[in-house]
């Protein structure tokens, strides 16, 4: 029976853990992001223009990263530069994303889904599913291991030390906040991949619990996507529920597992020291 | 200043989108206008649909006054809006009695709803964002869950419970007014929204809990020196912002629908926080803004029946909207 919920798990994992990579990308620097839903959203949206209008999941994938990055622009012009409020400036991208759907309607026809690698015992899966692993592993190489993730985090961490070593603070997060741009568009395109045709609601509020595996991952890619797999894990089992339990019950689970990380009652989640402080 | 900025970029840029679909932006201006002043019964709903923002931007803007952000409104005004679907269908009362106790139940709901990210931030330190957004979550899948499994209506499909007594409505005004048509669906909850608003105005302004409230979120350690706890008016200032949003789902719930729906809300949580800044936080701003919110929600569906332009385009512009407000505020905060 638990070999069953694997390849559900999986699928369910993976636009949540491209998300919540993305989420850290930015958090990392400084930048709240709670504008992940409408960057998941925007990439799905992008995906079945493209691959609607070139007949391959690559265009699809190519208009969905793009969408994804013009978003996540907005946040870092409007957050960066113009020093808005950060969580405001999330919510309204997240509004403004849905307006955008709501206004160009999507077409429900069938899209082409990105290639499948067969492996051994596992199965057959999209090539993100594969993807998802090595870049978690390579985010946390290049975030802690190496000085241009070193300086993405100072980023994050203080206003002033980027600007002691005459670097531009702005510079990293906008970076940063680029790159959650892609990431979470990639999740987006994940789900229209998988699902091949676009449908109301399709992402569901996958970016807020991305958000939630960024936090209770406390901000590292290696525990963040182990959390991902851990939410993904629950609503697979909600979707096949063999115990008859409400399934609501289960949709809750992750976001109170996150107040409960939260308030330092299981371990301590420890923000960026200067998430969403800007320099005076 | 800068609101009335916002509001004529938001209306120029509808101007453009219409001039990109080759249609008459001038159609699209006058219908706006006949859309929501040409009459009596038209403003009537312009108001029908400003009440619930009314609501929602008081409860953002309470919390904002005290250095508080309560992105959790959608959630609070669910589950208080399901306690006066209960008690409106469970007790049986004269409406002298059963109005004031609907009210209180979902009041105490919502207030509820908002403590307990007040608690987790006073005591732990939690960021009430994050915590008002997963409780937003817990809302919709507890209420869906009662609404589903315990108190669906009888053989019924629809996810919603049955109608409350007659004795927890609220009467519609034009039973009073005889200048509405009979088919307004303009109600008390209005006139309750609009007491709200006095009273939230003279509680910041002129009581000793506004003061504190202002203090704490002006400069929490001088509040600190006054001899206030910042920690408890946290608690309660949560617990306050979520009882107004509660008021939301009862405009819903005794107002219009006279039962819980689920999924009733069209995000008036998250419009609140727009309805909140375009307002300034200011308990009068709120109000017009409110009612600009509600034009744009009554508008929004004519103009998609009319010149058949998705209604999508006003939900965007609300986003960029308030992108924009926010980046002059940040502009000029950095600019001091």
């Amino acid at each position: 029976m638990i070999l069953d919920l694997i390849p559900s798990t999986l699928r369910m994992t993976t636009p949540l853990g491209f998300a919540a990579l993305g989420g850290i990308c930015s958090e990392r620097s400084g930048i709240i992001n709670i504008a992940l839903e409408g960057m998941m959203l925007i990439g799905a949206y992008g995906y079945v223009v493209g691959a609607h209008v070139s007949g391959s999941a690559w265009g699809g994938l190519g208009i969905g990263i793009g969408l994804g990055i013009v978003l996540a622009l907005l946040h870092a012009v409007a957050t960066i530069t113009f020093h808005a409020e950060q969580i405001v400036t999330g919510v309204a991208i997240n509004i403004l994303a849905l307006g955008i759907i709501e206004y160009l309607v999507p077409t429900k026809e069938r899209v082409p889904g990105l290639p499948e690698l067969k492996l051994p015992i596992i199965g057959s899966y999209s090539i993100l599913v594969y993807l998802l692993p090595i870049l978690m592993v390579a985010s946390h190489i290049l975030l802690f291991k190496t000085p241009w993730g070193l300086r993405l985090c100072a980023a994050g961490e203080s206003t002033e030390v980027l600007k002691t070593l005459s670097l531009s603070r702005a510079k990293w997060q906008y970076f940063g906040v680029i790159l959650s741009g892609i990431l979470a568009s990639i999740g987006g395109c994940f789900l229209i991949s998988d699902n091949h045709r676009f449908t109301e609601g399709i992402i569901g509020g996958r970016g807020y619990v991305a958000l939630a595996a960024v936090i209770f991952g406390n901000w590292r890619p290696l525990y963040s996507v182990t959390a991902c797999l851990l939410f993904g894990f629950a609503t697979s089992f909600e979707l096949t529920n063999p115990w008859a339990i409400p399934e609501q019950l289960i949709k809750i689970f992750p976001y109170i597992l996150t107040m409960i990380v939260l308030a330092g009652l299981v371990g301590r989640s420890r923000p960026p020291a200067a998430l969403g402080k800007m320099e005076p | 200043m800068p609101p009335l900025l916002a509001i004529c970029g938001f209306f120029l840029l509808c101007g453009i989108v219409l001039i990109l679909r080759e249609q008459n932006p001038w159609e699209f201006y006058t219908t706006i206008f006949i859309s929501g002043f040409s009459s009596f019964d038209e403003v009537g709903s312009v108001l029908f649909n400003s009440t619930p923002l009314i609501f929602t931007g008081l409860a953002v803007a309470i919390g904002y006054k005290g250095g508080l952000f309560n992105i959790g409104c959608e959630g609070q005004l669910y589950v208080a809006a399901f306690a006066a679907a209960w008690v409106g269908m469970h007790l049986n009362l004269p409406s002298v009695i059963l109005v004031p106790f609907c009210i209180s139940a979902a009041m105490i709901a919502g207030s509820i709803w908002g403590a307990v990210p007040g608690f987790l931030k006073a005591k732990f330190g939690a960021h009430e964002v994050i915590n008002t957004i997963m409780m937003n979550f817990i809302a919709l899948a507890v209420t869906n869950f009662l609404v589903i499994s315990v108190y669906r209506e009888p053989d019924q499909m629809a996810p919603q419970t049955s109608q409350v007594h007659e004795a927890a409505r609220l009467p519609r005004l034009s039973n009073m007014l005889p200048f509405l048509s009979q088919s307004n669906l303009l109600d008390a909850s209005f006139l309750i929204a609009c007491l709200c608003v006095l009273i939230c105005y003279i509680f910041l302004k002129h009581t000793r809990w506004g003061y504190e409230l202002r203090l704490v979120g002006n400069a929490p350690e001088v509040a600190e020196y006054g001899g206030i706890n910042p920690r408890t008016v946290t608690v309660w200032v949560m617990a306050l912002s979520g009882a107004i949003a509660g008021l939301a789902g009862v405009a819903d719930v005794m107002g219009y629908r006279h039962r819980f729906s689920d999924g009733f809300s069209s995000g008036w949580g998250f419009t609140g926080i727009a309805v909140a800044l375009l307002g300034r936080n200011h308990p009068f701003g709120v109000f017009a803004s409110a009612l600009l919110f509600g034009l744009f929600t009554k508008v929004a569906l004519d103009i998609e029946l009319i010149l058949e332009v998705p209604r999508g385009l006003f939900l965007a512009g609300q986003g960029l909207l308030i992108i924009a407000l926010v980046c002059m505020e940040g502009i000029s905060k950095r600019n001091n």
